[in-house]
């Protein structure tokens, strides 16, 4: 018999925001967080979605700031952010039923640089003994624990830009099973650095819209010409259903889907049927005992590449049929770009806002419309629209994908 | 700078402590130094002093006091 898992609380570090109001609100006005990065002008595209609004420093001690990475700075703020808005108090939990899944795609990138040219200018013995805690991907949870005092449990899950979501998933399945009352869960990423650049570039993968780079991340219009890479965190709390109700918890949503597939098909383009995607969705639903027609939004991958956004769609036609044109979709990313493994954390607070408070936010920069992608991917202005049921997708390279499915709370309901 | 002053400083920026904390009779403990920050401490003495202080060496080294007089030993001559 599973136990039924609400959310609780939700903290996130945008490029258009740090913390959930700040968040909300530029979402609402349409505001975008990409601009010109002046040190990666040599490159094919120097634009990103950067962090400016945030200090380490108010969410951790000074001297540990020096002994994590970026990526670690944004989960802890994250975590924090959440764990206040749940307004828990972790002194009179019982730690040891409190886990941490906080995932990214890459990890420490930026200190791995920083040091690698160390040892190639210094030689060995001047590489930090921090490099190795800093750079590896699962040190986002293990620092939450620490900091926290945290021992339920705690893992990662690396699964490109879709980490955030498959760390929210199996953080749902841990308390599902009642292996732990609380789960903070998340994702983050701090991937602006000149390799990562580099290698997105050769691979062409990101827009090359440097001259107007406010409008270069425009998920579904025919214009589009790859991604706008985005840095920062998504977490949020999630508790059974009796815990929250136990300790008087403010409940965002019930979760009731998870699903997750494989493309099998190529390592960075997705099948062109859109299986995979059709297949994660079509598990979420099945999930949560759910049909097709009481999906009211979808907060889509919708990176601004050519292929994600057509196919997406394409496999949300093939699932959905009529429902297709009957809800609200849009893309998160058209404002704060790919935060790859942080995308899924990020977009899902975003979700669960928009759930909230019955408003589908825009998908921005919605120009001309591509007759591949002929959904209503809200554009460029918010609409009120009362929102049921609510869709997140996340879809990473090596063709793995993440569904989740979040409903508004109803304690009478059965369980799924 | 005499050397004490060079060492507190170093001391002082890397662990974020206050300078008057920071005693010829400080131990390691005394400042929160766990074994990455003693490691992390002596690659800065070394690149400070222009020196190479092995591991064995440093397990002798208990306090402030004691880094002052092993710096001064080894740059003496």
């Amino acid at each position: 018999m599973y136990k039924r898992v609400v959310v609780t609380g939700i903290g996130a570090v945008t490029p258009i925001g740090t913390g959930k109001d700040a968040f909300w609100e530029n979402m609402y006005k349409g505001e975008n967080g990409v601009k010109v990065i002046d040190h990666l002008r040599d490159f094919p595209t120097y634009m990103a979605a950067t962090v400016d609004d945030f200090e380490p420093q108010d969410f951790m001690e000074k001297r540990d700031v020096k002994k994590m990475d970026r990526f670690t700075h944004f989960a802890q703020a994250a975590a924090q952010m959440a764990i206040d808005d749940a307004k828990m108090d972790l002194t009179k939990e019982d730690k040891e039923r409190v886990g941490v899944i906080v995932g990214s795609g890459i990890g420490g990138l930026d200190t791995i640089e920083k040091q690698f040219k160390i040892l190639l200018d210094k030689g060995p013995r001047r590489v930090s003994p921090f490099l190795v805690p800093m750079l590896i991907a699962n040190m986002a949870s293990g620092y939450i624990s620490i900091a926290h005092g945290l021992r339920g449990p705690n893992t990662t899950l690396v699964t490109a830009c879709a980490s955030g979501s498959h760390s929210i998933g199996e953080a749902y399945r841990i308390l599902q099973r009642g292996e732990a009352d609380i789960m903070i869960a998340g994702g983050a990423e701090a991937p602006i650095t000149s390799i990562s650049f580099a290698g997105f570039c050769a691979a062409r993968a990101m827009s090359t819209r440097n001259d107007q780079p406010e409008k270069a991340s425009r998920p579904f219009d025919l214009q589009r010409d790859g991604f706008v890479m985005g840095e920062g965190a998504g977490v949020i709390i999630l508790e059974t259903e009796e815990h929250a109700l136990n300790r008087n918890a403010p409940i965002y949503a019930e979760i009731v889907g998870y699903g997750m597939s494989g493309d099998a098909h190529h390592v960075t383009a997705p099948d062109p049927e859109g299986q995979g995607a059709y297949l994660c969705m079509q598990r979420a639903l099945n999930d949560g005992n759910l049909s097709p027609d009481s999906v009211d939004y979808i907060n889509t991958h919708g990176t601004s590449t050519e292929y994600n956004d057509k196919i997406e769609t394409l496999a949300i036609k093939r699932l959905f049929k009529d429902q297709a044109y009957k809800m609200a979709l849009s893309s998160t990313k058209s404002m704060i770009g790919h935060l790859l493994g942080a995308a899924g954390g990020v977009e899902l607070v975003a979700t669960l806002l928009s759930l909230q408070k019955g408003v589908v936010l825009p998908t921005i920069n919605y120009e001309e419309p591509d007759p591949e992608c002929d959904l209503d991917y809200t554009p460029n202005k918010p609409r009120e629209r009362e929102i049921n049921v609510a869709m997140s997708n996340s879809f990473g390279f090596g063709g793995t994908n993440a569904c989740l499915v979040v409903k508004k709370f109803n304690q009478e309901a059965s369980g799924a | 700078m005499d050397i004490f002053s060079k060492v507190r400083s170093l001391i002082v920026e890397q662990l974020d402590v206050d300078e008057e904390k920071v005693t010829t009779e400080t131990t390691f403990e005394d400042i929160d130094a766990d074994s990455l920050d003693v490691v992390e401490l002596v690659m800065a003495l070394e690149e400070e002093f222009d020196l190479e202080i092995a591991d064995e060496e440093v397990e002798n080294i208990k306090t402030v006091g004691d880094i002052v007089s092993y710096i001064e030993g080894k740059t003496a001559s």
